[in-house]
C-alpha cells in the first residue's frame, strides 16, 4: 500500500515536471578533455534548460564546445564541474531514454537490415516483445518514407536515406530527448533541405522533444525554437535567443546572430 | 592583360527519346557471362597446372622421383576406393577440429579480455609477441613429454598454432570499430557481454574471419608436420602419417595423393566454407567486395 502511494507520489512529480519544470537542466558545465600533452577546456559553466516539447539548438562555431555539450547529455562525458539532469534525475552513463543521431553514415549497424537496425535497440534495451517492436520499426520507418527499403543492408542506401533511419531508429524508441549532432552537415545541400523540412514534418506529427547541434546559422534558424548560441575557446554561453517561422524576423535573427558570433 | 570570355548565345535543345530497350542496355555475351563466374576461372587455373604437372612427369619418366598426374590420380582412388585415405584424413580432420576449437574459443576469451580491461591487452599483447613467433613444431616435444604420445599431444600444438593468430586478428579487429558504432552500441544500454557479441564481434567480423582463415591454414600445416614427426596416435594414423608410411615403402604415387588429399581438404574449406561464410556475412553486409 505504502509502495503504490510512493509510486502516485512519483507520478504526481513526474506530472509536475512535464508541466513546469525543464526536461533537460543543465546548470555550470565544464567539460575537459585530454590529449596527449595538454588538458583543454571544451565548455566552461554553461547553463541551460530544454522543455517539453522544445526544438533546442546548439549553435556555435567549430571549437564551441557544442558536440561535446551533446555528448555529455547523452552521458559519454562526465562533466568536471555542474550537473546534468533529465527530469530532475542525474544522468550517469549513457542510455537509450536519450536516443543519439550522429552526423557519421557509419552509426547504422552494416550487418542488420533497415527494418533490424529499427527493431535492435528496441529489443536489446529490454522495451518490448519481437512482434510489438517490428511493428513500431514498421511505423517509424514508413514516417520516414522507406518503407520499400525495410529489407535492404545500409551499404546500399545513400547518405540522405541512411541518416533517415537513423532519425526512424531515434524516433521509435520514443526516447525522452532525440539528440542529433549535426545529422545532416555530411549531406549536399539540396538534400540537407529537403531533410530539414522533413524533420519538422515529423515534429509537427509526434511533438518530440529535441536538442540539435549544428554549425549552421540558417539550419538553427529553421530547425530551432529556441537557440543557444556559444561562444568558441572555450564554449561558453553568447545567447539564448527564440526562433521564429516569420521570415522577415529569421532573417533580422541572421545578422543578429552574425553580429553576436563575429563582432 | 583583362581578356574577356567571347559573349555567347544560350542553348536549348530537343533530347532524342529512345523507344526500345535495346537501345539503353543490352545483354553481356555468354562467353563473358562464363568468364565473369570465379569458380569457372579457378578451374581453369588449376586444370592448367595439372597439365603442366602430367607433361613434366611424362618428360622426366622417372615415377619415383616425380610422378605424373594419372600416376597420382591412380594412386589416390586406389587409396579412397579401399577406404585408407578416408580413413587418415578422417583421424586428421577430428584432431584438428578440436585443436581449432579450443583454439579458437580461447583466442576471443583472451581478446575480450583484452577489449575490456586495460591489464587484458597488456596480458595479450605480451603473451602474442612471446609466442606467436615461436613456432608449433618446436613445442612439440615437451608436449610429447607432458602430454604422451597421443591425440593430446597434437592438440596442444594445434592449439598454439591456432590460438596467437587468431587473437591477434580478433584484437586488431575489435580496436578498429569505429567509435560511432561503439557509441551507439553503448548508447542503447546493452550490458558488457552482449555489447561485444552484438555489436564488437560482427563489426570486427572481417578481421575476426581473416584470423580464423589463417589460424586454419596455420593448424592444418603444423598437424601434418607434427604427424609427419611422430606418426602414429593411439594405432591411428592421420594424413601425415600416411605421407611418411608411403615414403618408407617408396611409394612415392601415394606419397603424392596424399599430398594432394591436403590440399584437396585445404581448398574445399577455403572455396566452400568459408566463401560461404563470406558471401553470408561480410559480403552481404557491405564491408568487404
Amino acid at each position: 500500500m505504502d509502495k503504490r502511494r510512493q509510486s502516485l507520489g512519483d507520478c504526481a512529480k513526474m506530472m509536475g515536471w512535464m508541466m513546469s519544470e525543464p526536461l533537460l537542466d543543465v546548470r555550470g558545465v565544464t567539460l575537459q578533455y585530454k590529449t596527449s600533452e595538454r588538458v583543454v577546456t571544451a565548455t566552461h559553466r554553461v547553463s541551460f534548460s530544454v522543455l517539453q516539447g522544445d526544438r533546442f539548438v546548439l549553435l556555435g562555431p567549430s571549437g564551441c564546445g557544442k558536440s561535446s555539450l551533446l555528448k555529455a547529455v547523452g552521458g559519454y562525458i562526465k562533466p568536471i564541474e555542474g550537473d546534468i539532469s533529465l527530469r530532475g534525475q542525474h544522468i550517469s552513463g549513457p542510455g537509450p531514454d536519450r536516443m543519439m543521431v550522429f552526423q557519421e553514415f557509419d552509426q547504422l549497424l552494416p550487418w542488420k537490415t533497415v527494418a533490424d537496425n529499427v527493431v535492435f535497440p528496441l529489443l536489446a534495451s529490454g522495451r518490448m516483445r519481437k512482434a510489438e517492436a517490428v511493428g513500431r520499426a514498421r511505423h517509424y520507418i514508413d514516417k520516414v518514407g522507406l518503407s520499400k527499403f525495410a529489407d535492404s543492408y545500409p551499404h546500399t542506401l545513400s547518405g540522405g536515406m541512411k541518416q533517415r533511419v537513423a532519425i526512424a531508429r531515434g524516433m521509435a524508441m520514443e526516447p525522452e530527448i532525440l539528440l542529433m549532432d549535426e545529422p545532416f552537415a555530411a549531406l549536399d545541400a539540396l538534400t540537407r533541405r529537403t531533410m530539414q523540412d522533413e524533420l519538422l514534418r515529423l515534429w509537427d506529427d509526434t511533438k518530440f522533444t529535441v536538442l540539435f547541434v549544428t554549425h549552421s546559422i540558417n539550419e538553427a534558424i529553421r530547425i530551432g525554437t529556441r537557440i543557444l548560441l556559444l561562444s568558441p575557446h572555450p564554449g561558453q554561453v553568447r545567447a539564448e535567443v527564440n526562433s521564429s517561422t516569420e521570415p522577415l524576423r529569421q532573417m533580422e535573427l541572421e545578422s543578429q546572430i552574425n553580429t553576436l558570433l563575429f563582432a | 592583360m583583362d581578356i574577356e570570355p567571347a559573349a555567347r548565345p544560350d542553348i536549348f535543345r530537343e533530347v532524342e527519346h529512345f523507344s526500345g530497350a535495346e537501345a539503353v542496355e543490352r545483354p553481356i555475351p555468354a562467353w563473358e557471362r562464363l568468364w565473369n563466374m570465379g569458380w569457372l576461372r579457378k578451374a581453369v587455373i588449376i586444370a592448367a597446372l595439372c597439365g603442366a604437372w602430367q607433361a613434366y612427369g611424362v618428360w622426366s619418366d622417372n615415377s619415383l622421383l616425380f610422378p605424373s598426374f594419372t600416376d597420382t590420380i591412380e594412386a589416390f582412388t586406389d587409396n579412397l576406393v579401399n577406404g585408407v585415405l578416408p580413413a587418415r584424413a578422417w583421424v586428421s580432420i577430428k584432431v584438428l577440429l578440436i585443436g581449432y576449437a579450443v583454439g579458437a574459443g580461447l583466442a576471443t576469451l583472451l581478446s575480450v579480455l583484452a577489449i575490456t580491461t586495460r591489464l587484458g591487452n597488456d596480458f595479450l599483447e605480451t603473451l602474442t609477441s612471446m609466442f606467436n613467433p615461436l613456432p608449433a613444431i618446436a613445442l612439440l616435444p615437451l608436449a610429447l613429454l607432458w602430454f604422451g604420445l597421443g591425440s593430446g599431444s597434437l592438440v596442444f600444438v594445434l592449439v598454439h598454432s591456432v590460438l596467437w593468430v587468431v587473437a591477434l586478428n580478433m584484437h586488431a579487429g575489435f580496436m578498429g570499430v569505429s567509435s560511432t558504432l561503439r557509441m551507439v552500441g553503448r548508447n542503447y544500454g546493452l550490458s558488457s557481454l552482449s555489447y561485444v557479441l552484438k555489436i564488437l564481434v560482427p563489426a570486427a567480423f572481417p578481421s575476426i574471419l581473416t584470423g580464423l582463415k589463417i589460424g586454419w591454414a596455420f593448424a592444418w600445416r603444423t598437424l601434418i608436420a607434427a604427424e609427419l614427426v611422430f606418426g602414429v596416435s593411439s594405432g591411428k594414423g592421420g594424413l601425415g602419417w600416411f605421407i611418411f608410411e608411403n615414403k618408407n615403402q617408396l611409394e612415392i604415387p601415394s606419397v603424392f595423393a596424399g599430398l594432394l588429399c591436403v590440399i584437396i581438404i585445404g581448398l574445399a574449406m577455403e572455396n566452400l566454407v568459408f566463401r560461404w561464410i563470406e558471401r553470408r556475412t561480410v559480403r552481404r553486409w557491405g564491408m568487404q567486395h
